[in-house]
């Protein structure tokens, strides 16, 4: 049976992918978000996971509102990279798993979760952003894992519930556990911390909150499902809800983690960045 | 449509717009629009002619006043989501700290103060 060896989240923000392309790792802007990353290589170097689950957000590429799927998963042997409307050159397209992208849709929606499947899906910066900071050079690394993405909406209104971003993450960890094939497999939660692009607001980015969610969703994430939507949106930011993949990832890990590294700054674009990586138990 | 008592989602947070089902239908041909976008022969259709492709998805005339002026919080009152007009940003080369100064009556440079100051 398969193995979840550890989470690692990470934001998602367009101006890295631009970052990357350009090499900017010591610009003094962006040194200190980059310096969050070797530690993660270190752990990815040694581990080396097989398949890797990531969790994100479509902001208007693979999704538009004619059909809006509060939970999609796809099933594709490969994941394109394409223009999200600003003529960035779209990276190569990434492997997919389709074998393990079924058995989490057969396992899941078994267990009441009703994913929609894709078989077509276009992957926008909420993807692959993190793939090339975890794994540099994605998808043309040599150890890149085969990917499933998952995404939640955070697009529109209702979004779900803290509470049951964390269930789906248990849901997901019941799946991938049962996957029977002797693999080891990373979950990405992706986006966030808090951040607001639109309104009379857009610039809030509230610290104490963020560091209130990066405590609890280590020991405690129960704790963080007493959050409401709307206090989500008030206290993270209009966009700040992405932090709901961040519990769908959580949840998969189970009670016995081991946190291996922690970033946390702002700002970077509008965003407060945040990184973590969080080991299961043997 | 109605607001629902029971639901969370109708509290008054100062300077957002929550993009719920009903902003979703007021602007669904705005957004569409603007989704259409990620392509670059949409983006150049629409800078060889503005008018036509506006009428062509079919805007309402509140939306395509917005659209001539640039102006954000317009087009946010008018059912844009945040997500489909950063590409119509982006055809103009505008940072989302470019959009959130022209949202808060900053210059991008107060704007990116503003952010590094809730550090």
């Amino acid at each position: 049976m398969a193995t979840i060896l550890g989470g690692i989240t990470t934001s998602h923000i367009p101006a890295v992918g631009n970052a990357i392309q350009k090499e900017l790792y010591d610009d003094p802007y962006w040194k200190p978000f980059f310096d969050g990353y070797p530690k993660v290589h270190e752990w990815i170097r040694e581990h080396k996971p097989d398949y890797c689950i990531n969790i994100y957000n479509d902001h208007g590429l693979g999704f538009f509102l004619d059909r809006m799927p509060t939970f999609a998963i796809g099933c594709a042997n490969e994941y394109r990279n394409e223009d999200e409307g600003w003529g960035l050159p779209a990276l190569d397209p990434f492997p997919g798993a389709p074998e393990l992208s079924w058995h989490i849709a057969e396992s899941m929606v078994a267990d009441h979760f009703d994913l929609t499947t894709c078989q077509e899906l276009a992957v926008d910066h909420g993807f692959v952003v993190p793939m090339q900071l975890f794994w540099p050079g994605a998808p043309h690394h040599p150890d890149m894992p085969k990917t499933v993405p998952i995404s939640a909406n955070t697009v529109q209104h209702p979004i779900p519930t803290l509470a049951r971003a964390l269930d789906f993450g248990k849901a997901l960890g019941r799946a991938l556990r049962s996957f029977p094939e002797d693999a080891k497999i990373v979950i990405l939660g992706t986006g966030g911390l808090s951040h607001q692009l639109d309104g009379e607001r857009a610039g809030f980015i509230n610290k104490e909150f963020d560091q209130y969610c990066l405590e609890n969703i280590v020991s405690n994430p129960e704790e963080l499902t007493k959050i409401s939507r709307m206090e989500l949106v008030e206290k993270a930011g209009a966009q700040g809800t992405e932090f709901l993949m961040w519990m769908m990832m959580r949840g998969a890990l189970g009670d016995d983690v081991t946190e291996i590294t922690r970033n946390y700054h702002i700002p970077i674009s509008n965003t407060a960045a945040g990184t973590l990586l969080l080991e299961c138990a043997a | 449509m109605h607001d629902m008592p029971g639901y969370d989602y109708h509290i008054d947070i100062p300077g957002t717009t929550i993009f719920d089902g009903k902003m979703a239908m007021k602007g669904y041909a705005l957004n569409k629009m603007c989704y259409g976008f990620n392509k670059a022969e949409n983006r150049e259709a629409f800078k060889a002619d503005e008018e036509g492709w506006m009428e062509k998805y079919g805007l309402t005339e509140a939306q395509k006043e917005a659209i001539r002026k640039r102006d954000v919080l317009g087009l946010i009152a008018e059912g844009g989501n945040i997500y489909y007009l950063a590409k119509f940003a982006g055809i103009f080369g505008l940072s989302v700290q470019d959009v959130g100064g022209l949202q808060t009556g900053k210059t991008t440079e107060e704007f990116k103060a503003y952010l590094a100051s809730q550090a």
